[in-house]
């Protein structure tokens, strides 16, 4: 029966697939109605078998969910009439319009026809796309896709909505336009979002809370800040002008903390006391008599929060193999 | 629930025809190959009209069944390859995640197929008249001509289903059109059966289903109104679309399990 007051409820869940690791390995998530919930990984973490089993397109291998307060196992039809979903590839038909896809979307959803109109005409204003509407989707860019992918998934005015990595390959310009869309659905209309992104940035600026997912299982949770906090201490980073004195700035700045992975020219450190050692820090290069070009102070990031909790950096994380959705299992599982 | 199903499926339906329309060499092909291969066997295989027992005066009319079963069978691949591409692409998971039947994007697909099988039925019919081709039962025979076209290219367009969603590859399905194509040449598409010299030859064309179709068809053209043939050509169309729409049903149920 649908809960109105239900958003996602996910206990346990666990996919399998015949070749490769455990895709997801028993993950536990409670999403509150109208939130913006951030899903934090790198690629092949899980995140997409996650949102594929949670709109009812792959069944889990055990545990259990609820979207809506519907099972998506046993009720998976009141499911699919709740949720909007735009999936990590935007699939569209190269030889429809953006209208017609919005009409077909509209009747299959049951809207009588005079409001599929409308309907369409209203989201196609709303993500931009009135002026290319009646052209073939396949002279669109990746960014009027990717709009088109939202509107789609809101033609039924969904309570939930899932995004599997919305902005991927997207140009600042249109990756910011629809993050401003985002937010007005969940502060406007009260649509609970779940968005998988592999972007820190992303869930910094989204998410109500964010849920770190690595090797299928989640590993830390909360709002970003109570993330960051609990990391507690900034970095500094320094870009000696010579670079061959890269390797003295790192032996001075070691003194105030630990090393953390940087760019290769650059030296980074976990400082131990916070940003009351930044001024001993300048005071001992000088000592040294060690220029730097760049003397940076940053606060803690989600990547370190991914760092604490993994060992890893979120940056190339996704090299390491789990990789199990990125090969195209699910694909293969539903076959 | 009724009307629901009959918007979905119309919709899915204009979706099929308009996006099969806007591929214009899917459709110049589907027109040309049939009727460029029907020129050069009515002109190679004349002579067979003078062979004693031959069933027709001009081999033109004998053959015209000839490009009328290969439309249908191209048909069938396009539809089979549309619909294993909206796998491939994701757009079948997006079609899944509304509250559309199944079944309703099947009936949809075909209807696709069938418009497409009636525009070819009558472009057919156009050109055979223009090129001399004499319907023996005249126009009645003629509007039963594009009724059994559609009704092969929906038994057919339900084969490409079966592939499609049994595969999910465009390639796999791509790849089953010369099958299709040697189905028919080893039927009764050149020659009649009891002309046919070779006995293995004969055997494969009397157990041929396409067969019975083709001689279905032809009967309308070179003979008139052959109740028998019509008959077993009907039954043997209906039978395809039973036996392939079941098999297309299922295999929808296979892919939309998880759903």
């Amino acid at each position: 029966m649908e809960d109105r007051k239900a958003g996602i409820e996910v206990e346990g869940l666990v996919r399998d697939f015949k070749k490769g690791p455990r895709a997801v390995d028993g993950i536990d998530i409670v999403v509150e109605p109208g939130e913006v919930y951030g899903f934090l990984g790198p690629n092949g973490a899980g995140k997409s078998t996650t949102v594929l089993m949670l709109t009812t397109l792959l069944p889990p291998t055990s545990g259990a969910a609820r979207v809506a307060g519907y099972d998506i196992v046993r009720e998976g039809r009141q499911v699919r009439a709740v949720i909007g979903a735009a999936l990590q590839e935007a699939a569209l038909d190269p030889f429809l319009t953006g209208r017609e896809h919005l009409n077909l979307q509209a009747a299959l959803h049951g809207l009588p026809r005079q409001e599929r109109k409308k309907r369409g005409d209203e989201l196609l204003e709303r993500v931009g796309l009135q002026e290319a509407a009646d052209r073939r989707v396949r002279g669109y860019s990746g960014g009027m896709k990717r709009r088109l992918d939202l509107a789609l998934a809101l033609v039924h005015r969904p309570r939930i909505l899932f995004l599997d990595e919305p902005t991927t390959g997207l140009d600042p310009q249109s990756r910011s336009a629809l993050w401003s869309e985002v937010s007005r659905l969940a502060r406007d209309e009260g649509v609970t979002v779940f968005l998988t992104t592999q972007y820190l940035e992303e869930a910094d600026v989204l998410a109500d809370r964010v849920g770190i997912i690595d090797r299928g299982k989640i590993v830390a949770e909360d709002t970003p800040e109570a993330l960051k906090a609990d990391i507690g201490r900034p970095s500094v980073e320094a870009t000696p002008i010579e670079p061959n004195e890269r390797s003295a700035v790192a032996r001075v700045l070691v003194r105030f903390g630990n090393e953390l992975p940087s760019q290769p020219e650059t030296v980074a450190v976990r400082l131990d006391q916070g940003a009351g050692d930044l001024a001993d820090v300048v005071r001992a290069l000088d000592r040294e008599d060690l220029r730097v070009r760049n003397l940076r102070l940053e606060e803690p990031s989600l990547n370190d929060v991914f760092l604490a909790k993994t060992g890893r950096s979120l940056e190339g994380a996704g090299d390491a193999g789990h990789g199990a959705e990125a090969e195209g299992e699910p694909e293969e599982a539903r076959a | 629930m009724g009307s629901t199903f009959s918007v979905q499926m119309l919709n899915l339906a204009q979706r099929s025809v308009v996006r099969t329309l806007r591929q214009p060499a899917v459709v110049v092909s589907s027109l040309l190959f049939p009727l460029m291969f029907w020129g050069i066997n009515s002109n190679g295989l004349d002579a067979a009209s003078r062979i004693p027992g031959f069933p027709a005066d001009s081999y033109l009319d004998f053959s015209f069944a000839f490009p009328l079963i290969q439309a249908a069978l191209f048909g069938a691949v396009t539809a089979g390859a549309d619909l294993a591409r909206d796998i491939e692409t994701g757009f079948l998971d997006r079609l899944s995640l509304t509250p559309m039947r199944p079944a309703a994007l099947l009936a949809g697909m075909l209807m696709g197929v069938v418009a497409l099988g009636l525009i070819q039925g009558v472009v057919f019919l156009a050109v055979g008249l223009l090129f001399g081709v004499q319907i023996q039962a005249g126009f009645g025979g003629m509007l039963l001509i594009v009724l059994f076209m559609m009704l092969v290219a929906l038994g057919f367009g339900s084969l490409g289903a079966i592939l499609a969603l049994r595969t999910g590859s465009t390639e796999a399905v791509e790849s089953s059109f010369p099958l299709f194509f040697v189905a028919i040449f080893l039927s009764s598409i050149n020659l009649p059966r009891d002309l046919i010299q070779a006995d293995w030859f004969r055997v494969i064309a009397t157990l041929n289903p396409v067969s019975y179709l083709v001689e279905g068809i032809r009967s309308l053209i070179i003979t008139g109104w052959d109740g028998q043939a019509l008959a077993v050509g009907f039954g043997c169309a209906l039978g395809l679309i039973l036996v392939t729409l079941a098999g297309a049903a299922a295999s929808m149920r296979t892919r939309m399990a998880s759903s």
